[in-house]
């Protein structure tokens, strides 16, 4: 009996180290190919990305699979083809109706404006909670939405809100799309957390981004 | 499902064809529900599923009606269940490698094959009773037919509640998505018009003979 276990156990044990070797590598290039083309979508024009951790003492660059450093925020940055900075992008996670959404955003440096978002992860409803993906009118807040930091560089100069649907007035409100509450404020608020986190830390040293 | 004919050696197409029609895993035996129900909300992830269970299946049968002869019959299922949770990790790395995206939609159903009924059934009433060659026709049997089954109601669902197959618009920008057709309660009713529907082909014959006695 244990004799038989064993060489089950054994025959099983080496079919699973076979295929985590045999598909390891096929795994980590789908995940770089699929963070690529994420963050290509907010970034148009952008066609390299590298990783950075922002900190209280600076920006550094992340190698692929090393543990963000303790208080840090992880982002992207992204460059076109002459290596020119495009923008940065960075995840944002807000809870929604059925679950936590996942976003991530692009940020223009330039302007201090946040410049697109793509869905990273979520399980809303279709039909209703998904239109944060296809409706135009509430991704067009997302074209020039405000995120400058204050004079201290301590926060956001605004904190980004989402607002009843038809009332946005200003360039840091989300306008919500009717019917889709939820899933609009679990976007904005998520944005809003992310973003008062990592532009304090990162618009100091965005110049060493530039290089 | 123990099954008179089992216990002869021969391969018939019935062997094959017992799980396409005759115990059709989904539509006769109504197994392995969770799958069937979650995964199906559009064609591309219930084909993905059916391959993905197929593939675990006739991989375990295999393992399984191969070393019949050495697995004591008190630690069989232990057995079985490890042979599963091996192949079931294998389709995890694979479908990883292959499609991160398709990863995402089918989440922890994957890991869940290993509880699939349908699996550990075939494993002890047909796997660890019969030669590998039969067990894998058999298995292949149950698998095509569980994948027919998700397929089924997969591209029902998605023609219904998103007016697409496999992401194609089928209809033109008039049409209003059923959308409750993509929700959970759209998956029973979907599943409810499929047994109706297989109920009524397979009982056709007994029913006009029925009719003939009246």
């Amino acid at each position: 009996m244990i004799a038989t276990m064993a060489l089950v156990a054994s025959i099983c044990g080496v079919l699973i180290v076979g295929a985590f070797e045999g598909t390891q590598d096929a795994i980590a290039e789908n995940k770089r190919i699929m963070l690529e083309r994420a963050v290509f979508k907010v970034l148009p024009g952008a066609a390299s990305v590298r990783e950075y951790a922002a900190t209280s003492t600076g920006i550094q660059p992340l190698a692929a699979g090393a543990a963000l450093p303790e208080g840090g925020v992880k982002f992207y940055a992204a460059y076109d083809q002459a290596g020119v900075l495009k923008g940065v992008a960075a995840e944002a996670a807000g809870k929604g109706y059925a679950d936590v959404v996942r976003v991530l955003y692009g940020y223009d440096a330039e302007r201090q404006v946040i410049i697109g978002i793509g869905v990273v992860s979520m399980r809303e409803t279709p039909g209703i909670g998904d239109k944060i993906i296809t409706d135009q009118t509430f991704l067009k807040n997302f074209e020039a939405l405000d995120v400058r930091v204050n004079a201290e560089l301590s926060a956001l100069a605004n904190a980004v809100k989402v607002v009843k649907h038809g009332s946005k007035q200003n360039a840091w409100e989300i306008d919500a799309i009717a019917g889709a509450t939820v899933t609009s404020k679990a976007v904005g608020r998520g944005i809003n957390e992310s973003a008062q986190k990592l532009m304090p830390l990162l618009v100091p040293h965005i110049a060493e981004l530039k290089s | 499902m123990s099954l008179p004919n089992q216990a002869d050696q021969g391969i018939t197409f019935d062997t094959f064809m017992e799980g396409v029609w005759r115990q059709n895993p989904v539509f006769v035996m109504v197994l392995g529900m969770c799958p069937t129900l979650a995964v199906t909300v559009s064609a591309v992830n219930g084909l993905s599923m059916g391959v993905a269970t197929m593939f675990v299946l006739v991989s375990s049968c295999l393992l399984v009606s191969l070393i019949r002869h050495l697995v004591p019959k008190e630690v069989r299922i232990a057995t079985y269940i490890v042979i599963i949770a091996t192949f079931v990790t294998l389709v995890d790395y694979l479908i990883q490698a292959a499609s991160l995206a398709l990863y995402e939609a089918l989440g922890a159903f994957i890991q869940l094959i290993v509880v699939n009924c349908i699996i550990l059934g075939r494993a002890e009433a047909h796997a660890s009773k019969n030669p590998p060659l039969k067990a894998v026709v058999n298995a292949l049997g149950m698998g095509v037919g569980f994948a027919i089954g998700l397929f089924a109601l997969g591209a029902t669902r998605e023609i219904l509640g998103a007016g697409k197959l496999f992401g194609f618009t089928l209809f033109g920008e008039h049409f209003q998505p059923w959308v409750v057709m993509v929700l959970p309660p759209g998956g029973f009713f979907v599943l409810a018009g499929w047994l109706l529907l297989f109920a009524l082909f397979r009982n056709k014959p007994a029913t006009e003979g029925g009719r003939a006695h009246d």
